[in-house]
């Protein structure tokens, strides 16, 4: 088995807030991430997918054909895009860093289902170089 | 839902690679420039990875203040600006960046808030780094000793 990894990164803002709570509460959990204003990040989106090469390309899976699933089921949703106000998963979820990994596996993984032996890994999503999220499709 | 939250840190140290086990010959012949009586540095880059379930009014598997808190209080204040091989943690143990990251480890291990503590990975230079993780079969103790 080989794991195989993609970078691509996208530009969002985004902020942190649970109706259910009180703006003081907000602001006492989620500090000037609370500031409803919004503000933004460049973050970059690693996708891993794991499987055997294929014995005839050596590919575990097309790394062009996975640059587009990239695009076409995630970028083209977040990049540019204010999450709060333009994405439909988090009308409701709060678009954490942890919660965005979660909804890209969800947006990614019915397409990389389909391609043959290899499937999805790991998500992992940069907010910053410092900060990171990473879902594995966990429970 | 399962997720991961991981932070990465800078501190820098001085270390010393040197074994008293070992005579001045072979201390030179397996630690190489690294065996400078004088020691040398490092910027270390620790990252740290911590896993659980994503709190459903917070979106959050742990709060980035609280693990900042834990990462000061128990590892930078004691590491970051000082000689390595002066901590007790190193007194009969060569601060290596492998035992460096054990000892990260165990220092963290038991002070998350909430959460696991998944790993631990010690960058020493941009080429190289070390990795630890919760391994069932070994002691991960920070009071770890080579000889006990």
């Amino acid at each position: 088995m080989v794991e195989l990894t993609r970078r691509a990164t996208f530009s969002a803002s985004h902020y942190y807030w649970n109706d259910a709570w009180s703006p003081e509460k907000n602001a006492e959990v989620f500090g000037r991430c609370a500031n409803r204003n919004g503000h933004g990040h460049n973050y970059t989106l690693e996708v891993t997918v794991v499987g055997t090469p294929d014995p005839v390309t050596g590919f575990v899976v097309d790394l062009k054909w996975l640059k587009d699933v990239m695009e076409r089921e995630v970028l083209t949703a977040y990049d540019h895009r204010h999450l709060n106000l333009e994405v439909p998963e988090f009308e409701t979820a709060i678009p954490t860093t942890e919660n965005i990994a979660i909804a890209a596996w969800r947006r990614l993984e019915p397409s990389l289902a389909k391609a043959g032996a290899a499937h999805l890994r790991r998500v992992r999503v940069y907010e910053t170089p410092e900060i990171f999220a990473e879902y594995r499709g966990e429970l | 839902m399962k997720a991961y939250f991981g932070r990465r840190y800078t501190l820098s140290a001085s270390h010393r690679l040197h074994s008293e086990e070992l005579s001045a010959e072979e201390n030179r012949a397996a630690y190489g420039k690294c065996n400078n009586p004088h020691g040398h540095g490092h910027n270390y880059i620790v990252e740290v990875l911590a896993g659980g379930q994503v709190g459903p009014e917070t979106g959050m598997v742990i709060d980035l203040v609280a693990l900042d808190e834990v990462m000061r209080t128990r590892v930078l204040v004691r590491f970051d600006h000082t000689n390595l091989n002066l901590d007790p943690l190193f007194e009969n143990r060569v601060p290596t960046t492998e035992n460096l990251c054990k000892a990260v480890f165990g220092l963290l291990k038991t002070a998350l808030p909430v959460a696991k503590l998944d790993y631990v990975r010690v960058e020493e230079t941009e080429n190289n780094f070390f990795q630890c993780w919760d391994a069932d079969d070994e002691d991960m103790s920070p009071i770890e000793r080579r000889n006990s």
